[in-house]
């Protein structure tokens, strides 16, 4: 499947209607989503409807692991196979992983208000995933501040390697400190597991922000590929 | 072996003839030190137990301020195309240019941290507990920064962009390093700490060899 994408004009007729397909089947889950988890979903027992910040908040988290997972598998593809369409597609996922790294510590800080009784808490996760945050900002500025498109693509990519190497000592490292400094006084122990009520809710929300991220990298691809044809255009017109 | 003992004399030669050695290094330190109580207020107790941390985290700057040229000056004068064509692997070089950067300032800035720590307050038998985590985690940031100095390489101005990557790599060698220094868990936290040590120095110089090889194309 992935040779069969290979090619760029492939890819840029099969994400023309595979990219707006996304895009409403994300805007659909959003649609069942967003009411189930915010209005009609049962409030907790304990934390009331702050609760509901959850269905925001979760899927974020889960995600914005999830692309830096992609970006690093594309990385892979990228250095190892010399992929070009590889390489756009781990500059197109970025900016949309940091977003929702960025989304998932806006709401963790409003839920924690209410529920933990601060903004925020250097707690184990919560610093690791500002340290995702940091990193993401980090590959970002990488991209923009080489000229050569394709040189910084290969130096992307080994950052981006390096970074996954990072995260998991980062977060280890982290937990062992927060435990350190603090033992769990405030971090209140949550129920053994989560009621099946919240699930649906949960996972179709999970679900809408997958396909959010894959209909916003599959544009946001369309959209570097035609600047690139843009600037070989203007090349060619330059020449003759 | 004689590549890697050529590369790091010069490079020791370079960076204490030319370049002025660990005095600019040390100077930043030193301000950056001075900065401390002036921003928390002279009161001892605070700084007992904020001092070593805090002159981590000036040594982890100090340091971080030198990275921008480490590569910089070779891949303009043609250096590194040389280094490429030696029969000697990139790797073995970039691990002797970091190992002469290591010894031209990170030991400084580590000697520098033990009267860094007393002046902070901190128990004077703490001293050498200071300088010795900062001579071992002075070696894990540069580890992680020789890969930071190897993507940009090519950039003009590239201070805060090596910057803003290198700071994540940081987290781990400045946790359990400031917990040394603060003398919590000792022994626990100088084996992880010589851990991140031998890890960042072991795979920086082959992400930063690979990262170099792109740079000269």
């Amino acid at each position: 499947m992935l040779t069969a994408l290979a090619n760029p004009a492939r890819f840029m007729s099969y994400s023309a209607w595979a990219a707006p397909l996304c895009l409403f089947a994300a805007l659909g889950l959003f649609a069942i989503g967003l009411p189930w988890a915010l209005f009609l979903s049962p409030a907790d027992y304990q934390q009331g409807e702050t609760v509901r910040i959850m269905y925001l908040h979760v899927p974020a988290a889960w995600w914005s692991l999830g692309i830096y997972v992609f970006m690093g598998a594309a990385s892979v593809i990228g250095l190892v196979w010399r992929h070009a369409l590889a390489d756009v597609a781990a500059r197109a996922a970025a900016p949309i992983g940091a977003t929702y790294a960025g989304i998932c510590l806006a709401t963790g800080s409003l839920w924690g208000a209410p529920t933990w009784g601060t903004w925020w808490e250097w707690d184990g996760r919560l610093t690791s995933m500002l340290v995702l945050f940091i990193v993401y900002l980090g590959y970002i500025a990488l991209w923009n501040a080489v000229e050569e498109e394709e040189k910084a693509a290969r130096l992307a990519a080994i950052l981006c390697l390096a970074g996954l190497i990072n995260i998991p000592i980062v977060h280890f490292s982290v937990d062992w400190w927060s435990t350190l400094h603090q033992p769990a006084s405030i971090l209140r122990a949550e129920g053994p597991s989560i009621h099946p009520s919240m699930l649906g809710p949960l996972f179709i929300m999970a679900g809408a922000f997958f396909l959010l991220f894959a209909a916003l990298t599959m544009m946001n691809m369309r959209a570097a590929i035609y600047r690139r044809r843009i600037e070989a255009a203007r090349l060619r017109g330059a020449n003759a | 072996m004689s590549a890697f003992i050529a590369t790091f004399r010069r490079d020791l030669a370079l960076m204490w003839g030319a370049a002025g050695g660990a005095v600019a290094p040390l100077g930043f330190f030193l301000g950056a030190t001075v900065l401390v109580p002036l921003a928390m207020g002279p009161e001892r107790a605070l700084l007992q137990s904020a001092g070593p941390p805090l002159v981590w985290i000036a040594a982890a700057l100090a340091v971080l301020v030198t990275l921008e040229r480490l590569f910089q000056a070779d891949l303009e004068d043609g250096s590194l195309d040389q280094m490429l064509l030696s029969s000697a692997p990139l790797e073995v070089l970039v691990l002797a240019k970091g190992a002469a950067l290591w010894i031209a300032i990170g030991l400084p800035l580590a000697i520098a941290g033990a009267p860094a720590a007393i002046a902070l307050q901190a128990p004077p038998e703490r001293a050498l507990l200071v300088a010795a985590s900062l001579a071992l985690g002075m070696a894990a940031f540069i580890g992680v920064g020789l890969v930071g100095a190897a993507v940009t390489a090519g950039v003009k101005r590239g201070g805060v962009v090596i910057a803003l990557i290198v700071l994540p790599f940081f987290a781990p060698p400045i946790i359990f390093g400031s917990a040394l220094a603060s003398g919590q868990d000792v022994g626990a936290a100088l084996l992880i700490l010589a851990g991140c040590a031998l890890g960042a120095c072991a795979l920086g110089p082959i992400a930063a060899a690979a990262a170099l090889r792109v740079q000269s194309e």
